[in-house]
């Protein structure tokens, strides 16, 4: 049961660290991004190739990577997607455009990504045991956790009582009504798409520390992270943290009490359940 | 309209590739070859460690001695290769591409069981050998008799499942073990086949799987899966796995400490990159593939892998893969010939000298090869195996320290 | 019924006559493009049928069509069943599926119904595997059959045909009407008194039948099922991305999208075979930004403009 709660808990970190960078760009900047996992892949691909070629360690890695990953997404959204936001008349020819957009960017990342490294990245970073509350769990899974957790405490604590994350939220909620009150929508929008990049690239550097990936994975994150955003609410971090919670916790208690060959489904199941009782995610607004 | 256009770009294919056969005709004095296989999507990490590598090796060391020598002509090899993103329909596609429009004179076979059966029809249509390597199944038999130009070099499924139970009858009888087997299974075709079976024959030999259970391809956090088969105190662990899996597993069997004194899983364990990441914690791991790196033959080869390719190569089917080329590269030769047919006859009749020593065919199928192997300091070395040469005896797993 | 209907659907008739000849007019090379252009013809027409009309993109087609192509796997290899028996059950079993999601996703709308469709697609090949890994067991699904290229072509040629005849009908019947007014403003339709709920399920009851007949059809060209192939995500973005790129507005928007989208992704394979991901990545951008409405948007910019001009 204890093993339950703690590897269920940590694999929601995972989970959080999936989507969180997501959340912002889909509820904030408005765009679905399919190239969201191999983000994440170039983030694993910087940590693995820099402790494997000059024993660089993944934190320090992150401390360099997850601006580098902001200034990339902000100049990929100035540059390939702002003129697709302001030739959109609709949300929905927004999410047209930017489905095939960024689906073209994700092929373009897999490219690059294999070109550098086709293999594996399996390298083994603070693979060592150790026990909480009497479960057996593993270094690399706890550090990844505890940032995770810093990194969602701080984003909340920022969109809620900063001026600027106050203004975020005011996008996010709606970009006609933020830009009335003054708010610089595609400044804001620029920001918040960069900075989910920057989180998802974190995400990736840290996962790898513990799941063994490959260039042409991202997609798995992808879907992963679009089901949680969904299940959660678009645009609300709280529910993002909550719906990772939600997953991690069933997946790892069908895997230990039912059949591991279920994990999957029961999480796919959780999400259709909640769509069906709650359709706009668990802390999603109705639509007007 | 539309159509018609269609056929114009394919009328204006047609006049260019007829050009290039054409000036190709005039200099005969190089053989096309072709080779797909993915470089992205889920094979390829396993296909850029075990298939590619392996044809540009062949590649450059046939045209530095300056080509094959066909009937008293040196002919050089010219490549011609695409990626298949790992999509059979795409496979299928650029088959045809190899046969009609680029018309090789041979190909390498695809990587992957599904891509062998799928793209037979095709080779097989045009008469092209096509030695399989990277193809575990049990249905040779079948499949050879609908593709009589279709050769397989790695095993069957059954034969990897016989060689595990090999070791897990005599480790009984040494009393390391008991009767007991935690097994588990990625629920993907190669692991459903393998575990299927693996019921089947350790039942037989009167083993008790004491855990059995499956995890979906993907599974992002696998210490459930291992936390059971600790708790369920057999002293074997198998797992019929594919390359992401065997590291997550051999990760959380270090990290729970797993006591067992077998500890198997499959794919990719054979990899550079498994002892890479985890050194000589995985000391003692057994796995699908071998070995004998004790052999002069396989020595020479794999410093000239790493010689060429910069890559080391793994421990299983690499070897193959190239045995498998060496197999095409002597046919040619030695029928002296680019006739397919002629070509295909001789690799029925003939025996080859290649990395893997003498290799034969009986009904299209070769029956050395490797069937699991163990690391051993640092060395991942064949135990298990058919007529094969230099297996060393079984190590018995001690621990998970470094 | 309008005479500007009729002609498109003589135009259609011509181009499926003059098509099924191309296995006699082309090699075996360009045939094999054919089929895969056909593949995506026919899936891709039959989502904007339901997609279309409604502006609910689906990215369930995987699911369906990997349904189909497992089917007929299993039938076939497991159970010895003909491939002609297990090519009616399949799309059956898929149209059944179909109807139970479109019943399960009423509520749905915009982003969500795209996320549930796709969760759910991953659901039953989560569940698919899991049952023949622990009921069926298996060594190996293989689909040996006698059939070529051409056969394969012409079986998706006609299911194509029928599609379009279906989505041609339906488009000028009362079904066809509602799906527009949902598409408009679903509040509206429900207020003017049009049963959203059975129009939306019927269309997407059919775009699951004509996708699992599809992965059907195509088994027999793989020869070996793998459920991990057979249920690819990427399909079903494929097929959206196809459908959009022609332009979902009209049925033969696919059409003028996948086609001359086939050939370029053929030319970029064979002109990049090492870096073919990444060059088609930039194309797809590249499509993006210089057709801002599909294929459909800069041909119907064109007629107008040669209207004006004549």
């Amino acid at each position: 049961m204890l093993d339950i709660v703690v590897s269920g808990l940590l694999l929601s970190g995972t989970y959080a660290l999936v989507a969180m960078g997501l959340n912002l760009q889909y509820g904030v900047a408005r765009i679905m991004n399919l190239a969201n996992g191999e983000i994440l892949i170039l983030g694993a691909l910087a940590s693995f190739w820099f402790y494997t070629t000059s024993q660089v360690s993944p934190l320090l890695t992150l401390v360099f990577i997850t601006p580098a990953s902001f200034v990339v997404n902000w100049l990929i959204y100035r540059f390939l997607l702002t003129p697709l936001v302001r030739r959109a008349k609709t949300q929905g020819a927004l999410e047209v455009d930017s489905i095939l957009a960024t689906f073209g960017m994700s092929f373009i990342i897999i490219g690059i990504v294999v070109s550098i490294e086709g293999g594996f990245f399996a390298y083994n970073f603070l693979l060592d045991p150790i026990s909480i509350i009497g479960s057996t769990t593993s270094l690399n899974r706890l550090v990844a956790f505890v940032i995770a957790c810093a990194i969602g405490l701080a984003l909340y604590l920022w969109l809620n009582l900063s001026r600027s994350g106050v203004a975020v939220r005011a996008v996010s909620v709606s970009t006609e009504a933020a830009g009335l009150v003054g708010i610089n929508v595609p400044r804001v929008s620029a920001f918040a798409f960069a900075l989910g990049g920057a989180i998802t690239a974190a995400g990736g550097v840290l996962i790898s520390t513990f799941i063994t990936l490959d260039g042409s994975i991202g997609v798995v994150f992808t879907l992963k992270a679009l089901i949680i955003v969904i299940m959660g609410g678009v645009g609300d971090v709280r529910g993002a943290i909550v719906a990772a919670l939600i997953l991690g916790l069933v997946e790892t208690a069908v895997a230990t009490l039912i059949d591991p060959g279920l994990t999957l489904a029961a999480a796919y199941l959780m999400f259709i359940l909640v769509l069906l009782f709650r359709p706009e995610g668990l802390f999603g607004r109705r639509a007007t | 309209m539309i159509r018609r256009s269609l056929m114009k770009i394919a009328a204006a294919g047609l006049v260019a590739s007829s050009a290039l056969v054409a000036s190709a005709a005039a200099a005969q004095d190089v053989i096309k070859v072709g080779a797909i296989a993915p470089k992205t999507g889920p094979l390829a990490g396993g296909a850029v460690v075990t298939q590619w590598p392996n044809v540009q090796l062949w590649v450059e060391q046939v045209n530095a001695r300056g080509g094959l020598d066909v009937g008293g002509k040196k002919m050089t090899i010219e490549l011609i290769e695409y990626d298949d993103k790992t999509n059979p329909g795409e496979h299928i596609k650029l088959a045809q591409r190899l046969a009609e429009q680029d018309q090789v004179d041979f190909i390498v076979a695809p990587y992957g069981t599904g891509f062998n059966i799928a793209s037979a029809p095709i080779y097989g249509r045009y008469g092209y050998p096509m030695i399989a390597v990277s193809a575990i199944t049990d249905k040779m038999e079948e499949l050879t008799e609908r593709y009589p130009n279709l050769f397989f070099t790695l095993g069957t499924t059954t034969a990897f499942v016989d060689g595990v139970k090999e070791i897990l009858v005599e480790q009984r009888e040494a009393g390391a073990i008991g009767n007991e087997i935690a097994m588990v299974n990625v629920a993907d075709a190669f692991g459903i086949e393998l575990a299927d079976r693996a019921r089947e024959l350790f039942t037989e030999a009167g083993f008790e799987l004491v855990y059995d259970k499956s995890y979906p391809l993907g599974t992002p956090d696998l210490s459930p899966v291992m936390k059971g088969a600790k708790d369920s105190g057999a002293k074997a662990f198998v797992a019929w796995s594919y390359p992401p899996d065997s590291f997550g597993l051999a990760e959380q069997a270090i990290i729970e400490d797993l006591d067992v004194s077998v500890y198997y899983s499959a794919v990719a364990t054979s990899f550079p990159a498994f002892s890479g990441a985890y050194g000589g914690k995985i000391n003692n791991v057994l796995g699908a593939g071998g070995t004998n790196v004790d052999d002069p033959k396989v020595a020479e080869y794999r410093a000239a892998h790493l010689e060429v390719t910069g890559k080391v190569p793994d421990y299983w089917a690499s070897a193959n893969t190239y045995a498998a080329l060496q197999i095409l590269e002597q046919a040619i030769e030695g029928a002296g010939t680019l006739d397919r047919d002629v070509v295909t006859q001789y690799i029925k009749d003939n025996s080859f000298d290649t990395v893997m020593g003498d290799l034969s065919f009986e009904n299209n199928v070769s029956h050395k090869f490797w069937s699991v192997g163990q690391w051993q300091d640092g060395v991942f070395r064949g135990v298990k195996g058919s007529n094969v040469d230099g297996a060393v005896p079984v190590r018995l797993k001690e621990g998970w320290a470094e | 019924m309008k005479p500007a209907g009729m002609s498109e659907l003589v135009w259609a008739a011509v181009l499926v006559f003059v098509a099924a000849f191309l296995p006699w007019m082309v090699n075996g090379y360009w045939l094999s493009i054919g089929v895969t252009a056909m593949m995506y013809i026919a899936l891709s027409t039959s989502w904007v049928m339901f997609s279309g009309p409604t502006h609910y993109i689906s990215l369930a087609t995987g699911a369906f069509f990997g349904v189909g192509g497992y089917l007929v796997g299993a039938g076939m290899s497991d159970y010895q069943q003909s491939f002609w028996l297990m090519a009616v059950i399949a799309p059956i079993v898929g149209a059944i599926l179909a109807a139970l999601i479109g019943f399960a996703t009423l509520r749905l709308s915009g982003v969500y119904f795209v996320i549930f469709t796709l969760g759910l697609a991953e659901m039953i090949r989560n569940v698919v595997s899991w049952v023949q890994n622990n009921f069926l067991g298996s060594r190996g699904l293989y689909v040996l059959t006698d059939f070529r290229d051409q056969h394969i072509y012409w079986m998706l040629l006609a299911v194509a045909a029928v599609v379009y005849l279906l989505g041609w009908f339906i488009s000028r019947s009362r079904i066809g009407f509602a799906l527009r007014i949902i598409g408009g403003d679903e509040t509206v339709a429900r207020h003017v008194g049009i049963n959203t709920a059975t129009a939306k399920v019927i269309l997407f009851t059919t775009t699951g039948f004509f996708a699992a007949l599809v992965g059907a059809i195509i088994a027999p060209r793989w020869s070996y099922i793998e459920p991990n192939q057979v249920f690819s995500p990427q399909l079903s973005f494929l097929v959206v991305i196809m459908a959009l790129l022609g332009g979902a507005g009209r049925l033969w928007g696919p059409l003028v999208g996948v086609i001359p989208f086939t050939i370029l992704w053929e030319w970029v394979a064979i002109q990049f075979p090492n870096q073919s991901t990444l060059f088609l990545g930039l194309c797809f951008l590249l499509i993006v930004y210089a057709l801002p409405h599909g294929m459909v948007g800069r041909i119907e910019e064109l007629r107008a403009r040669m209207r004006r001009g004549a």
